[in-house]
């Protein structure tokens, strides 16, 4: 897959060391997961995600996520035909573990992020992202 | 003599729900013998800090009539919750008498009758009064305007919102945030806020580009009222471009950003706020959501969604105040604040009864002064009511006025299909009442009102009705826009609230022909209010009022065509 700069914007946060990685496509989501936990138990704490509950345009959704003393993030979304949108890893002198970017959504669907730790835990976060035809608003 | 137990006071301390009195015999001018401008106004002053809140006056600076909504059905953790009260059980849950003042303003049923006795509500002037009879008592009392101010009528439409801005800076506001604002367009928004002589505020108002606050609005701002440090954060409508044209204000990005707003609160608070208050236009079940996400907020004075509770709702800490539309209502709120708590509060939902209270005279005069130069074109009548016929719009699912607008939008080009946006402002018409161009431009005024006419199959109209019925049943309230259901003419559905989106609507009926719609076939569909950039069309307001002209007088038959299950 290509990364394109108009498909995604990426801005780091401090002075956060912030690299995305291309996933290979995997087909399913699943897969993905599988591959960057190698099937380890995932957990919900210390992982934080932020992103709009209905998307104002769906080309160009901003997303952040950050997990405190992470080594990766991994993000997906879940219902685009290639899910994987970016994986930030984090080196040992970056001071904060967190990132912020723009991801084009095919429709409604789960955006997830899944933070891998330093003790080889992996911890995840998601939100479900709503693409609307919009309009009638009070 | 309407009581003051009529309207409630609440405090911490001790909460009471008590009965009200009743009325007895209702005649004409009945409401100036029941009614005194002295109990609608009575309030013992509580505590150290006063709030006044008025929302969603959509721009009617003269009295109205407007009916509250039959069907308000809320969904998911908010089924049966207030605002999703109506009628006889909403009289029954806060102990108002039927045929009461309170039943009137504050519910839907014998609306006409009740209409006769009590008279029209509102008029910004009325308003006024109320506000200086709050200050006589309490110089200080912060004045918030919770937005949809500067939209909703001829005079405003014609001015770009100047009409509303000259006539509420008499008010003095102190703080105000927004929503249909911004469909001036965003060159016009920063126009006016450039000038106000208070502030404009949002978290929420975000550059679009940069994903950061825009620097055009305020987030939130101190004021020291009683010796208590007061800080007012504005929350703007969230959905602004999704639910009206993103491409009108396309700097701005919007959403609820609740992490952000838990940001702010923290933030005042550490700069030595004693009481938060939240300027919110998020809609009452998005603001009890956000309640119970974000801490350290007192009271949050709610908008978007027009309902009017005679008492706060109660979420953790965090009471939250709604006081209706259109002009109809102003809250009044005193706080009792020491060492940087709320101890307890006084309420009260202070009814603007247009024939019991009386207009101030500089706000009156504004007023006229705003109206003269377009009066002739405002009080041409165009048509009359029947005698049997109510238009109203309030309610989830299509009223007499959207009914109305459908039929001229499939008469008047020749379509199959008619859609009409369920916004939620828009005046009622009295039975046998003659209808203005005012009246006509108070249902229909907004910045991007053609009338389209296009082709759609039988699928894509499936997916709009799926589409706006989530906006308005999704069971998490932050995936909800606070419109109620798209107004269909020309067809019949029916709708299972309970299902997920994709499922909720069935039975797509061609009326004119009985026959199911086709996913496969199309049809010719007429609506108004598209978010789309171009749309070409003539405007709905000269639709409607070509339609009205012809008819001469308009009845409107009961509608039957939606059919709504599990509410």
């Amino acid at each position: 897959m290509n990364f394109t700069r108009r498909d995604t914007l990426f801005m780091a946060i401090g002075s956060a060391v912030a690299a995305a990685l291309p996933l290979r496509a995997f087909a399913a989501v699943e897969d993905d997961i599988a591959a960057f936990t190698g099937g380890a138990a995932v957990g919900t704490e210390g992982i934080t995600l932020i992103a709009p509950e209905i998307a104002e345009n769906g080309n160009t959704v901003p997303i952040e996520v950050s997990a405190p003393g992470a080594v990766a993030i991994m993000v997906l979304a879940a219902g685009n035909p290639t899910p994987a949108v970016a994986t930030f890893t984090f080196g040992p002198l970056a001071a904060a573990q967190s990132a912020a970017t723009r991801i084009r959504l095919a429709g409604t669907q789960d955006v997830i992020a899944i933070a891998k730790m330093p003790d080889g835990s992996f911890v995840r976060a998601s939100q479900e992202v709503k693409v609307t035809i919009g309009g009638c608003g009070g | 003599m309407i009581s003051r137990r009529d309207f409630l006071q609440a405090s911490m301390a001790a909460s009471a729900i008590v009965g009200a009195s009743g009325f007895g015999n209702w005649g004409r001018l009945a409401a100036q013998q029941l009614l005194t401008q002295d109990d609608l106004m009575q309030f013992d002053t509580f505590g150290n800090v006063s709030l006044i809140h008025v929302t969603d006056i959509h721009a009617q600076l003269k009295p109205i009539w407007f009916r509250e909504p039959e069907i308000n059905i809320g969904v998911g953790g908010n089924k049966g919750e207030v605002p999703h009260v109506t009628g006889a059980d909403f009289r029954r849950l806060y102990g108002i008498e039927d045929g009461s003042a309170s039943h009137y303003a504050l519910t839907h049923d014998d609306f006409v009758a009740l209409g006769r006795t009590y008279g029209q509500m509102g008029g910004l002037d009325r308003v006024a009064t109320v506000i200086n009879n709050i200050r006589a008592a309490r110089p200080d009392a912060l004045l918030l305007d919770g937005g949809d101010t500067w939209h909703g009528s001829y005079t405003c439409l014609k001015t770009q919102g100047q009409d509303m801005v000259n006539v509420m800076n008499l008010l003095k506001p102190d703080a105000m945030t927004f929503h249909w604002e911004f469909t001036l367009g965003s060159d016009r928004v920063r126009e006016i806020v450039g000038d106000l002589p208070f502030a404009a505020m949002g978290q929420n108002i975000y550059d679009a580009e940069w994903d950061e606050p825009a620097e055009d609005f305020l987030p939130y701002k101190f004021y020291e009222t009683g010796g208590v440090k007061v800080a007012v954060i504005g929350q703007a409508f969230p959905y602004m471009p999704i639910a009206n044209p993103g491409w009108m204000f396309p700097e701005y990005s919007f959403g609820i950003r609740d992490q952000h707003m838990q940001e702010m609160v923290d933030e005042v608070r550490g700069l030595g706020a004693e009481l938060v208050v939240c300027l919110s236009h998020n809609g009452f079940d998005v603001d009890k959501k956000m309640a119970s996400r974000v801490t350290g907020i007192d009271v949050i004075l709610s908008g978007h969604t027009h309902d009017a509770l005679p008492e706060p709702v109660l979420v953790g800490d965090t009471i939250i105040v709604a006081s209706g539309s259109n002009g109809k209502f102003v809250s009044r709120i005193d706080l009792n604040v020491r060492d940087g708590q709320m101890m307890g509060f006084r309420h009260k939902l202070i009814p603007i009864f247009s024939d019991v209270i009386t207009p101030d005279p500089e706000v009156a005069a504004a007023i006229d002064a705003e109206r003269a130069p377009f009066l002739s074109e405002l009080t041409e009548v165009i048509g009359k009511t029947a005698d049997d016929t109510l238009l109203y719009r309030r309610g989830n699912f299509n009223g007499s006025w959207d009914d109305l607008i459908c039929e001229a939008l499939i008469e008047e080009r020749e379509a199959d299909i008619a859609m009409s946006p369920g916004v939620r402002w828009g005046p009622s018409i009295m039975p046998g009442q003659d209808i203005t161009r005012e009246d006509i431009y108070n249902v229909t005024s907004m910045t991007y009102g053609k009338a389209y006419r296009t082709e759609m199959t039988g699928e894509f109209i499936h997916t709009i009705m799926e589409d706006v019925g989530d906006n308005l049943f999704n069971p998490d309230p932050y995936y909800q826009q606070g419109g109620d259901m798209v107004r269909v003419g020309g067809m019949g559905y029916r709708i299972d609230i309970n299902q997920p989106i994709g499922s909720r609507i069935s039975d797509l009926t061609l009326l004119k022909t009985g026959e199911a719609i086709d996913p496969a076939k199309t049809y010719v569909v007429a609506g108004w209010a598209s978010v789309n950039e171009n749309t070409e069309g003539p405007q709905i307001w000269d639709v409607v009022e070509s339609h009205i002209r012809k008819k001469g007088t308009v009845a409107v038959a009961p509608n039957t065509s939606v059919q709504v299950i599990g509410a």
